[in-house]
């Protein structure tokens, strides 16, 4: 298990007061200017080499995103760091810890990483729906600017950076990174067509880089400790902590800070209690968060958490949104909810994702009950397969992902349901 | 897609909500929201202007607010831009309510992890008590929404009502706060679970104990 010492968020349950007095006593904004005194390249090294990968989902390795920014801006146009508050994917829940309880943690590491990526100003995009959260990380930024630790001068450093808060107004789509851009300009969260990608030309047509709240909270305890200490934990390729949240049939849901690669079965047993009735009784994981496919119980058990592990299982870390289902669950109607989640956020930009996924959704519903043929099986795979990859996007990805993870592995649970409404309706007509 | 569209633009709407125009103190407000924005993007300030705007007539009709079209011309003037623009911020995001709501409006959240942990019960216990989806109750103090994910999984099922959230809900737990608010109290936020803080593991912590009591700092043992 992963020492206290080498957690990064402390106070993730806030036990102790999120301002910047008790901030500072647990070690926060400690000699940021020294942090920032290295050279901008040194700095994305220093991310590359501790092989952090993007805590939003993609897990696209941070240090080589911040690589593509502009080293000079040759026709006087600023570069924009924007966060990813949009905390969002159904069972994801640990932006809003680190908001809520260490939000001086991610306005320095919007500093330092500001810093790296030449960025003139950061602009936190916060959920709308979290609004204690965001009052707390509005009342944070304020501290920082009256302690000079941003803006002008920043923290003594002699770079000058400004860091923002943007509240969304309830649209999951707005998690996406273009889409992030769109409504930070006033306008729908309709995605972007790439490319341009934003570090050509993304927020007011600038160079910008959108990162998720975690990689960046994470960046200055890197920087103190050093990238070997953050590779020491997790397999090759997925090093790191990392925040997992826990929800669903486990006997204590909860947040905690782990190592990368921990295995399911210890991240369970050593935090959650276990499963609800004991193993025997668990019947399938959503290890990332609703957009990636489910992992049956006998695959999960023993699998590595993290990004190659469950990409082995045909699933994916994505924000380590971990929803546990026991055998009490119908899980036929827990994957069609999360069609219906898809159906509803859909932004309606591209005709195969806006018609996709109400489509989908209908059969889902009708799956529930049994109140299909059997081809329909094959119907709505195919369908999947035509909204994949055919969106600007990828929320028609996540909308068909869940049902293509439900059909590989419950096909004969859809079909005795089938069966099962027949004979009944034949009876009746007897 | 979420099917929105605005209330009807009748003469009554008009004279109701005619010349409406922020409070002086909202005013303020709009103007540190639009410096936030890049000289000539002030149109990025749309999305705080609309809550702003639709907390100002939650105030001045005690419910959580709404937007009323009037009152959406005079944010489209406020920033320069065209009507049609802020209507298609407003019917887009679905925190902007187009129709009058309630004193309280009770969004509970029924995707997979909050239905796993007993949505089902929360809804219900809505419902039996009046609530249904685009009304309002008759004392005018309820309005229900069912709502997706809102990010309180490990801590689920949940309800945001209003501003703050009430979350490891059961049945019971949700009617003791509904009869608070109703009586006009505020009842506690956050987890309603006995003995938990907020997101760690009912029953205690298994990690970072020493931070329960004292705000403790582990650099010493790097």
């Amino acid at each position: 298990m992963l020492a206290d010492k080498d957690r990064i968020f402390t106070n993730v349950y806030g036990f102790q007061p999120w301002n910047l007095d008790a901030a500072r006593k647990r070690g926060d904004w400690d000699d940021t200017k020294g942090l920032i005194a290295k050279s901008q390249d040194d700095i994305i090294e220093v991310i590359k080499a501790s092989g952090l990968r993007g805590r939003g989902g993609a897990g696209f390795p941070t240090g080589m995103k911040w690589s593509f920014m502009p080293k000079e801006s040759k026709d006087g146009r600023p570069s924009f760091l924007v966060i990813n508050a949009d905390e969002s994917e159904p069972g994801s829940c640990k932006d809003r810890e680190i908001i809520r309880h260490d939000p001086h943690k991610l306005i320095e590491g919007a500093l330092c990483a500001g810093y790296a990526m030449r960025a003139r100003a950061a602009y936190i995009y916060i959920r709308g729906e979290y609004i204690r959260e965001a009052e707390v990380l509005q009342a944070a930024i304020d501290e920082a600017y009256e302690a000079g630790l941003i803006g002008k001068n920043a923290s003594g450093s002699g770079y000058d950076f400004d860091v923002f808060m943007h509240r969304g107004a309830g649209a999951y789509i707005c998690g996406e990174e273009t889409a992030m851009i769109e409504s930070l300009e006033g306008k729908k969260g309709q995605p972007r067509l790439k490319p341009p990608f934003p570090a050509g030309a993304g927020l007011y047509g600038c160079p910008t880089t959108v990162n998720n709240v975690e990689s960046i909270a994470v960046v200055p305890t890197i920087l103190r400790r050093g990238a070997e200490w953050f590779a020491s934990f997790g397999r090759e390729g997925n090093k790191g902590t990392k925040l997992f949240q826990i929800s669903g049939h486990v006997n204590n849901p909860c947040v905690v800070e782990e190592a990368m690669s921990i295995t399911f079965e210890e991240l369970i047993e050593k935090h959650c209690g276990g499963i609800r009735g004991g193993w025997d009784n668990l019947l399938a994981v959503i290890p990332g968060g609703s957009s990636v496919p489910l992992v049956p119980a006998e695959q999960i058990r023993h699998a590595h958490m993290d990004f190659d592990g469950l990409k082995e299982l045909g699933s994916g870390l994505g924000t380590a949104g971990v929803i546990v289902m026991d055998k009490s669950t119908d899980i036929v109607r827990a994957i069609s909810r999360i069609s219906y989640f898809y159906k509803h956020e859909s932004c309606g930009q591209c005709t195969p994702c806006r018609e996709g996924t109400g489509w989908m959704w209908r059969v889902m519903k009708r799956l529930e009950t049994g109140d299909a043929t059997v081809e329909e099986i094959d119907m709505l795979y195919t369908v999947t397969k035509q909204v994949e990859g055919h969106t600007i996007c990828a929320l028609g990805d996540a909308a068909a992902w869940p049902i293509q993870g439900l059909l590989r592995h419950f096909r004969p649970e859809l079909e005795r349901r089938i069966a099962e409404r027949e004979s009944a309706m034949q009876e009746a007509a007897e | 897609m979420a099917a929105r569209k605005i209330a009807a633009d009748t003469p009554e709407l008009r004279e109701r909500w005619g010349g409406w125009t922020f409070t002086e103190e909202n005013r303020a407000k709009a103007d540190w929201h639009i410096k936030k924005y890049p000289e000539g993007r002030q149109k990025s300030a749309v999305m705080p202007l609309l809550d702003l705007a639709q907390r100002q007539v939650g105030a001045e009709t005690d419910t959580q607010g709404w937007l009323p079209l009037p009152v959406m011309e005079y944010v489209a003037e406020y920033l320069g831009m065209p009507i049609i623009r802020v209507l298609e911020v407003a019917t887009f995001y679905t925190m902007y309510n187009l129709e009058p709501v309630g004193k309280f409006h009770v969004q509970v959240c029924g995707t997979t992890p909050c239905m796993l942990r007993g949505s089902d019960d929360i809804i219900a216990a809505c419902k039996k008590r009046g609530m249904k989806a685009g009304h309002v109750s008759d004392d005018g103090l309820w309005s229900f929404t069912e709502v997706e994910c809102m990010g309180n999984c490990a801590t689920a099922p949940m309800v945001q009502i209003n501003d703050d959230n009430y979350e490891d809900l059961t049945a019971e737990r949700l009617d003791s706060v509904l009869d608070a608010l109703a009586a006009g109290e505020q009842p506690k936020t956050g987890t309603q679970e006995p003995g938990r803080h907020t997101s760690e593991p009912a029953g205690g912590p298994t990690t970072l104990k020493d931070m329960v009591t004292e705000n403790y700092d582990y650099r010493g043992e790097w």
